[in-house]
């Protein structure tokens, strides 16, 4: 999976050279992250590279599968254990300061997983696809319950109707300060932009 | 998955005089928590000598259960490294890494370093930090 997918917007590769800060092995930089979550194909995976500096990685998790209908290409059906898969991708933001990004399934079934990784996160982005609203919601579902910040960034696919952001906002029952934006997930700035918002988010929420 | 935060309690209270008061160590291992190797490339359990002939060096009491897979990430991580990365890397699932380093740096192979604000939220100074690091992209 390594930079073959010329839809992705980040670096090659070849570009994945080692940061000052890790050659130095007395001090670890602050490590942050940030959760993109949705069902799939929404997009995540691309969102991660296309502001990674690093080719986006995959790390899984094995998990149970308790009698449940198997739904995703990445399980593999008739066995009692699955493995879920989590891309993610790598931003040093300054010598001592690394953020990095965690494209994680949004099923319910995979609720295990997260209580575990947004443990310490800066906030939650949860990708959504007009065309298949509802896979969201399990995301959202968490995130309120989890206290998590988050925002809802749209990924617009091109040929799909463009909607009016406040029948998507109803149709997810969006509390109204929660932000919604509408990008592109093949477009560094536009994700640049989305996590900015959710930064700003997060220190919404954060007393001072 | 195994849990993030993986603690050791002794099976008895050890005299804080032996142990310089680190009755407890309490390590976590988020996916984005910094790791790195505590040996030099070079150390750690001896391989066959290079050219097969010599004697082997001699060789200290290995306190590591030499499997490979821990060999592996110790080489990993003579660069800093994330939990994540190693078990990406590696592509070892990520429950099975946390329980190699946990045992690793138990036997002072690696240091686990904090994330800079534990496992709780990120405060705003934190925030700002990462708002200008954004902006500056
Ligand atoms: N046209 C278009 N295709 C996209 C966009 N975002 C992602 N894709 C494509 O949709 C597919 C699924 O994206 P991916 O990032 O793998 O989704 P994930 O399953 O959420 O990680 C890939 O073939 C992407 O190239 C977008 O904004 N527009
Ligand atoms: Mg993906």
């Amino acid at each position: 999976m390594r930079g073959e997918d010329p839809t992705r917007g980040g670096p090659p590769a070849a570009l994945d050279v080692p940061r000052g800060w890790q050659t130095d092995r007395s001090r670890a930089p602050h490590a942050t992250k940030i959760v993109v979550a949705g069902g799939f194909g929404v997009g995540k995976t691309t969102f991660v590279g296309s502001v990674s500096e690093i080719t986006p990685l995959r790390t899984e998790a094995v998990m149970t599968v308790a009698g449940e209908a198997v739904d995703d290409r990445t399980a593999t059906p008739d066995k009692t254990t699955t493995t879920v898969a989590m891309d993610f991708g790598r931003i040093t933001l300054d010598t001592d300061l690394v953020l990095y990004l965690f494209g994680t399934p949004g099923q319910k079934r995979f609720w295990f997983m997260w209580d575990d990784l947004v443990r310490g996160a800066i906030g939650a982005v949860v990708m959504a696809d007009t065309r298949r609203l509802a896979d969201c919601f399990p995301a959202l579902d968490y995130f309120d319950s989890a206290g998590l910040p988050y925002i809802v960034a749209v990924n617009q696919f091109e040929g799909t109707a463009r909607h009016d952001p406040e029948e998507v906002r109803e149709a997810l029952a969006l509390p109204h300060q929660v932000p919604l934006v509408q990008m592109d997930a093949r477009q560094r700035v536009a994700v640049v932009d989305t996590l900015l918002i959710l930064v700003g988010r997060a220190l919404d929420t954060t007393p001072g | 998955m195994s849990q993030a935060v993986l603690c050791r309690k002794p099976a008895r209270v050890r005299p804080y005089s032996l142990t310089g008061g680190r009755q407890r160590r309490c390590r976590v291992l988020l996916v984005e928590t910094f790791v790195a190797a505590l040996d030099t490339p070079g150390d750690g359990p001896p391989g066959p000598p290079p050219d097969g002939s010599g004697p082997l060096p001699p060789r200290s009491v290995p306190e590591v259960r030499a499997v490979p897979e821990a060999r592996a990430i110790v080489e990993l991580c003579f660069r800093l490294r994330s939990v994540a990365e190693i078990a990406a890397l590696l592509k070892m699932p990520l429950g099975v890494v946390r329980v190699l380093l946990l045992e690793l740096a138990d036997q002072g192979r690696i240091r686990v370093f904090d994330t800079g604000h534990g496992t709780g939220r990120p405060d705003r100074a934190l925030l700002e930090r990462v708002l200008g690091g954004l902006h500056r992209l």
